[in-house]
């Protein structure tokens, strides 16, 4: 691993990032850094490519051109010479599994395993990926349900949980793999709106406690108090980007405004 | 409320006033009820007082000897069968999802050719295999064999029995998997890759037990199915299962009557067994599913009974009726069926 604790390296580095499905032309060239312990709130209308830049990332799907690069590491290929020119190599799907269990992911429909328990789902990919023991893996589990408040709901199934509590083992299962960056694609989108405050305090919690952080999300609150970096993305590229206070504050872009005018 | 008085119900204070209403009558249902009974009293009467059903000669045989090893005959060919069909099944539909080309060809090839013909047909084939290939060889295709055997040996007639009842089952099973795979959601797939699951991981710790739930109705249904195809062995010529052990032994006393009804009276016994065991499974596979909502998410049982559903009629788990079917599991030889 060429993987580094050196601050100055970003935690993600994305260059140039096009993706096509087909012939659709989804991401025309996505640029973003994020450094270490900090937090990129993205922001964007329906279809712009929010959700497919977060799925390059973690190599969910594969990119058609460009970069990207985790705490120094080039995601999903090798880099590598072949008649004299540098060349990528694609890496094995193995290999790829590995990169990706660096990285957390939160999705908005919380896509918990629903046969497992809350502890059975924060424990099963520590087991089956990290190698860990049942006993540590178990422990870890329960630490992480007590983080995000739900060490009293680790017997029950999802379907026995409200959308809050699903959401907040599917970040605990997310967060016992030790990632290095956790995303999150609409986090409380799917949620009653008396429910998306208990997930974003988990979120603030995490942040706070360093966690590097990509957020897509419409909690323009959320943004405001925890981000350290805003993103606005429409149609498949990046907009304009700065602090909470520039993008969300004095917008330069007319359709960062026209976006923002909407949501708030 | 439109009802005029609905308000006055209502009033704090004041219990509302419950309706004690007389129930509709429906002496239609009664004469229903006592019709059928009639019918059944008399339908059991007959049974038991016909002489020609030969009740104490069913009495004398229900527990003899060669019954009771065709009943576990019967039970390791249908077991057994049913083990390697559903191994099969799950490496079919795989194979059938699968992105290689070659193997999907295969896999559709598998289905076509043994769903589409008589499974009659098929015992008799596997019975004559070795006539067919006397040698099997094992070594380098096309290349030096290491070791050979005389298929005689190898395949004998409970294998092969076996081995023919499996192969066909394995290409109805195969669909019913495929079914129940394709009814487990898209971000099961995606949230176990984001966690760095490698695919045989996800497919055996996430996929496959949420499409169990789909998969072992339509199964318990096929098992059941597979004790009664058993009857058809004879044509490998397997001759120690229940039917033929029955069979035998009626044809013996010239009494084919009574031994219908023992092996009717096992045959029931065992499917009794059977279901319970399915009841049994389909709650293992069902947990997490059918337990009380507190809160419907995204994953709510509506979605998940549909989807069973969907799958159940995707699988086209009725087979097209074999000539087990269309001799009503009787004693006569069904040879003539070829
Ligand atoms: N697997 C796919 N195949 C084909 N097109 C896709 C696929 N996934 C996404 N797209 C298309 O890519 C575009 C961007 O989709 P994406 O989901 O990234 O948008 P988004 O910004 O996350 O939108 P939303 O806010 O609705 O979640 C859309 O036009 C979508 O139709
Ligand atoms: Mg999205």
């Amino acid at each position: 691993m060429s993987t580094t604790t050196d601050a100055t390296v970003p935690m993600v580095e994305l260059r140039g990032v096009h993706k096509w499905f087909g012939d659709a032309h989804v991401l025309r060239g996505i640029d973003l850094v994020v450094p270490k312990g900090t937090v990129c709130v993205v922001l964007g209308p329906s279809g712009s490519g929010k959700s497919t830049a977060l799925r390059c990332i973690n190599q969910l799907e594969e990119i058609g051109a460009g970069r990207v690069i985790l705490n120094g590491e080039l995601m999903g290929y090798r880099e590598g010479v072949r008649g004299g020119r540098p060349t990528l190599y694609r890496l094995h799907p193995k290999a790829i599994a590995h990169q990706r269990a660096e990285v957390g992911m939160v999705f908005q429909r919380f896509n918990l395993f629903p046969h497992m328990t809350a502890l059975g789902n924060v424990v099963e990919a520590q087991v089956q990926v990290l190698r860990r023991g049942k006993d540590e893996a178990r422990s870890r589990a329960v630490d992480m349900l007590r983080r995000v408040g739900l060490d009293d709901r680790m017997e029950h199934y999802p379907a026995q949980l409200s959308g809050g509590q699903q959401q907040r083992v599917a970040i605990a299962r997310a967060l016992a793999m030790d990632p290095e960056l956790m995303l999150f694609d609409e986090p409380t989108s799917a949620l009653d709106p008396e429910l998306v405050g208990e997930v974003l305090a988990v979120m603030r919690d995490l942040a706070a406690s360093g966690m590097t952080m990509i957020v897509v999300t419409h909690e323009i609150g959320f943004a405001r108090e925890v981000a350290d970096q805003v993103v606005f993305m429409a149609d498949g590229v990046v907009v304009e980007q700065g602090t909470p206070d520039e993008v969300l504050g004095s917008p330069r872009e007319a359709r960062t405004r026209d976006f923002l005018s909407r949501v708030l | 409320m439109s009802s005029p008085t609905g308000s006055d119900a209502t009033t704090p204070g004041r219990e509302p006033e419950r309706i004690h209403a007389v129930p509709v009558r429906y002496p239609g249902r009664w004469v229903a009820a006592a019709v059928v009974a009639v019918i059944a009293a008399m339908a059991v009467h007959g049974l038991i007082t016909n002489p020609r059903f030969a009740w104490p000669t069913v009495g004398k045989y229900l527990f003899a000897t060669p019954v009771l090893q065709g009943v576990l005959w019967t039970l390791a060919l249908t077991v057994g069968s049913m083990v390697i069909a559903v191994v099969l099944a799950v490496l079919l539909a795989v194979m059938r999802g699968s992105d290689n080309p070659v193997t999907r060809a295969v896999s559709w090839f598998y289905i076509w050719v043994f769903r589409g013909t008589p499974i009659y047909t098929q015992l008799v084939f596997w019975g004559l295999i070795s006539v067919l290939y006397p040698k099997i060889s094992l070594g380098v295709p096309f290349g030096p064999e290491w070791l050979s055997f005389t298929t005689k040996d190898l395949v004998t007639a409970f294998r092969g029995a076996l081995l023919g009842l499996a192969l066909n089952e394995a290409a109805y099973l195969a669909e019913i998997v495929r079914a129940g795979l394709q009814s487990v959601d898209r971000g099961q797939h995606e949230a176990a890759r984001a966690l760095g699951m490698k695919e045989g991981t996800i497919l055996r710790r996430v996929v496959l037990p949420q499409a169990m739930r789909v998969i072992v109705p339509p199964t318990g249904n096929e098992t059941i199915s597979m004790l009664k195809t058993t009857s058809l062995v004879l044509a490998v010529p397997f001759t120690l299962d229940l039917n033929y052990a029955t069979s035998a032994v009626g044809n013996r006393i010239f009494q084919p009557v009574p031994l219908l009804i023992v092996a009717a009276f096992w045959y029931l016994l065992v499917t009794s067994v059977l279901m319970v065991g399915q009841y049994y499974l389909e709650r293992y596979y069902g947990r997490g599913f059918d337990v009380h909502k507190v809160n419907a998410g995204p994953q709510g049982p509506r979605r998940g009974r549909a989807a069973r559903q969907a799958a159940i009629n995707a699988a086209h788990t009725t087979p097209e009726p074999t000539p087990l079917d269309e001799m009503g599991g009787g004693l006569h030889n069904p040879g003539g069926v070829q």
